[in-house]
C-alpha cells in the first residue's frame, strides 16, 4: 500500500531512458549523483520539485530505449516509489522489478491525475485512487514472481534466498 | 509441435519438453557480452552480495566501448573496475584499447556469435546478434549480475512476428532503409516484448553485415529480439572466425506467428527518420526539398559502422569534399574494421573529403564524447536512435539514415537522397 504519494504527471508516450538520465551522466553508477539529473531532458525542474515517496505517471511505452539501469537508480535515488504507465518498455520493466521499484500498468491514469494530486495505490485490490479528486482506477495485477522479487528487495537477494 | 527459431532455442536452453509464448522459463546463457557502462555496476552488486564469481570465464566476452578512450576521470574509474574484474576472474576474451571495438560489432567479428545460442549483454542493442540466428537480448545491470554469477536467466517466451520480404532493393537502398520502414509501419512499441523474425528472398540476398543493421534496430520497435535463420552465408561468415561447433536452428514451416507482415522491398526508397523517434521516417527525396542543413554527419556505431558501410560511404565520398559548414565524423566500429579500412585506402578518401576519423568508440552515438552536439545543432547519423538529446544538447536534432544517405548529405551539407551518387 502506497499512501499520500504526490504525482508527477507526463501526458506523453515513449518517455525514453535518454530523457530519464542523459548519457553524459552514465560515467557513474552512484545513485545519489544520478538522482541529481533524473528526468533532466524532459523536465529540467523535476529534481527541485520531487520529494521522497512521490510517484510518476505517464502514458505508453515508458522507459523505452537503452538498457541503462541508471534510469531506475536515478528515479529511486530521487525518492520515487512507483511509476504508473499504460505500458512499459521491456528492459525498463525488468530493471524496475529487479530493483524493487514498482512499475504499475494502468490505462488512463495520466488523464485522471494532475501533477500535485495525491495518490493511493493498493497492491492487494489492484486499485489506484486519486484522493484529491476521489477517482479510482484499476490496474492489471502485478505478476507473482515480480511481487516475490520486489518483496525480496531485488533479484539478487531473491536468487540468494532461493539457493539457500 | 511446430515452433519458431526463437521458441526452439529457448526450449533447448531451458531443458523443457516444449515451450509456448508467454511461458516463464529459466534459460542457460551461452555468451555474456560486457562493456564499460553497465558491467561495472553489475560487478559492484555481486561484490555487495558476496557472490563475486563468474559462472564460466570462457563464456564472458569483454570490451570497453562507450566512453573509451576514457573521456574523463569517472569513466576511467569505470573502465578500471572492468579491467580489474577481468583479471580477478581470468577472463581471457578481453579486448583492451587497441584491439577493442563497439561491443555488438566486435562480438560477431571475433567469432563469438554462433547460431542457436543464447546471448545477453547489458545493452539494448544486443538483438544485433540475431542476424546469425542466435537468441540475443539486452538486459540491465541486475540481470547481468545474476547471469554472470549463475549462467542462467529467466525469460518470458516471446510471441513472434514474421516479416516476409520479397523483391530486389533499388539502387541506393540498403538494409537500414528496410528497417526504418518497418519501424515506421509498426511504431516504436509495435513489437513490444516480441521476437521479430525477418525472412524471405530479400533477406537471403543481404550480407551478414547488412542483416545485422536490421536486427540491431529490432529494439527500436520495442522487441525482445530480432532474428534471422542461419543459411550458407552464415556458415561462410563463421568459417574463418571460429572452429567451434554449432547447430543450425530454423523455424518450422508451419510455426505459429502472432502475425505476418509482407513487404515488397523493391518499393522501398532511401529513408530518413526525423527527430525524435526512429519511427518518424520520410523518403530522403521529400526531405531533400526542405533544405535541411546539417552541422554534422556521423558514420559509425553498431548499426552502420562496419566495413561494408565504410566502403559504401567511401564510394560516394571519393573525389568530393564535405560541404563547408558541415563536419563529417567517421568511426570504424572495431579495431579490425579500422585496419581493414586503412588497408583498403578508404582513409585517404575520407581524409581528402575532410572527414575526421576516430578510433572505435560509441562516443557521439549516445552523446557521450567525440562529436557531441551543441544547442540547436543538427546531425544526420547512421546510428539507431534520434531521441531528444540523444547525441548532445536536448535542443539538438538527430536524423537517422544509411551510410549512403549520410555520405551524400555530407557532400551537399543538407539531407540528400543518395541515388544519384551511386
Ligand atoms: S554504438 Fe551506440 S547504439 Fe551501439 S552500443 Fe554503442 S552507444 Fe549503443
Amino acid at each position: 500500500m502506497i499512501q499520500k504519494a504526490k504525482a508527477h504527471v507526463y501526458k506523453r508516450d515513449h518517455i525514453n531512458t535518454d530523457e530519464i538520465i542523459p548519457a553524459q551522466y552514465l560515467n557513474t553508477d552512484n545513485e545519489k549523483e544520478l538522482a541529481e539529473h533524473a528526468m533532466e531532458d524532459i523536465d529540467p525542474d523535476f529534481t527541485t520539485r520531487v520529494r521522497p515517496g512521490d510517484i510518476i505517471i505517464a502514458k505508453k511505452d515508458f522507459g523505452c530505449g537503452s538498457s541503462r539501469e541508471h534510469a531506475i537508480w536515478s528515479l529511486r535515488g530521487a525518492g520515487i516509489k512507483a511509476v504508473i504507465a499504460e505500458t512499459f518498455a521491456r528492459i525498463y520493466y525488468r530493471n524496475s522489478i529487479n530493483n524493487g521499484l514498482l512499475a504499475i500498468e494502468c490505462k488512463g491514469a495520466a488523464d485522471h491525475v494532475k501533477t500535485g494530486d495525491e495518490i493511493e495505490i493498493n497492491l492487494e485490490t489492484g486499485k489506484i485512487t486519486n484522493t484529491t479528486t476521489g477517482k479510482t482506477l484499476e490496474f492489471a495485477p502485478i505478476p507473482k514472481f515480480a511481487l516475490d522479487i520486489i518483496a525480496s528487495k531485488g533479484l539478487l537477494n531473491y536468487i540468494k534466498q532461493k539457493r539457500t | 509441435m511446430s515452433m519458431t527459431i526463437t521458441e526452439k532455442i529457448l526450449k533447448h536452453h531451458s531443458g523443457n519438453e516444449k515451450v509456448v509464448p508467454g511461458q516463464l522459463i529459466n534459460a542457460k546463457i551461452d555468451i555474456i557480452l560486457a562493456h564499460d557502462i553497465t558491467t561495472p555496476a553489475a560487478i559492484s552488486m555481486l561484490k555487495e552480495h558476496n557472490i563475486d564469481k563468474v559462472f564460466d570465464p570462457k563464456k564472458i566476452i569483454v570490451t570497453p566501448d562507450h566512453f573509451v578512450p576514457n573521456k574523463d576521470i569517472k569513466s576511467a574509474q569505470l573502465a578500471k573496475r572492468l579491467r580489474e574484474w577481468v583479471s580477478r576472474h581470468n577472463i581471457e576474451n578481453y579486448y583492451e584499447i587497441g584491439r577493442h571495438g563497439v561491443c555488438h560489432a566486435i562480438l560477431p567479428e571475433q567469432g563469438h556469435v554462433l547460431p542457436g545460442t543464447t546471448i545477453v549483454c547489458g545493452d539494448s542493442h544486443t538483438c544485433t546478434h540475431g542476424a546469425l540466428g542466435a537468441f540475443a537480448t539486452g538486459i540491465g545491470s541486475t540481470d547481468l549480475a545474476a547471469s554472470i554469477a549463475t549462467g542462467e536467466l529467466w525469460f518470458k517466451v516471446p510471441h513472434s512476428i514474421k516479416f516476409q520480404l520479397d523483391g530486389k532493393l533499388q539502387k541506393g537502398v540498403y538494409s537500414k532503409d528496410i528497417i526504418l520502414n518497418i519501424i515506421k509501419d509498426i511504431g516504436v512499441d509495435g513489437a513490444l516484448y516480441k521476437a521479430m523474425e525477418f525472412k524471405g528472398p530479400t533477406i537471403d540476398s543481404l550480407s551478414i553485415e547488412a542483416r545485422m543493421t536490421i536486427t540491431n534496430m529490432a529494439i527500436e520497435a520495442g522487441a525482445k529480439t530480432g532474428i534471422i535463420e542461419p543459411d550458407q552465408k552464415t556458415i561462410d561468415y563463421l568459417k574463418d572466425r571460429t572452429s567451434a561447433k554449432y547447430q543450425i536452428v530454423k523455424s518450422d514451416p508451419d510455426a505459429t506467428y502472432e502475425k505476418t507482415l509482407h513487404y515488397d522491398a523493391s518499393e522501398i526508397v532511401p529513408t530518413v527518420a526525423i527527430p525524435n523517434l526512429p519511427s518518424n521516417s520520410r523518403p530522403a527525396k521529400d526531405l531533400e526539398k526542405q533544405n535541411i542543413s546539417l552541422d554534422q554527419v556521423y558514420i559509425g556505431s553498431c548499426t552502420n559502422g562496419r566495413i561494408e558501410d565504410l566502403r559504401i560511404a567511401a564510394q560516394i565520398l571519393k573525389g568530393s569534399k564535405t560541404k563547408k559548414g558541415t563536419r563529417l565524423i567517421i568511426v570504424p566500429a572495431t579495431t579490425g574494421i579500422w585496419m581493414q579500412a586503412k588497408d583498403e585506402g578508404l582513409f585517404d578518401i575520407f581524409n581528402e573529403a575532410h572527414a575526421a576519423i576516430s578510433t572505435p568508440t560509441c562516443g557521439a552515438c549516445l552523446g557521450g564524447h567525440m562529436g557531441v552536439l551543441a544547442k540547436g545543432e543538427t546531425c544526420l547519423s547512421t546510428t539507431n536512435r534520434n531521441f531528444t538529446g540523444r547525441m548532445g544538447h536536448p535542443e539538438s536534432k538527430v536524423y537517422l539514415a544509411s551510410p549512403a544517405t549520410a555520405a551524400a548529405s555530407a557532400i551537399e551539407g543538407k539531407i540528400t537522397d543518395p541515388t544519384e551518387y551511386i
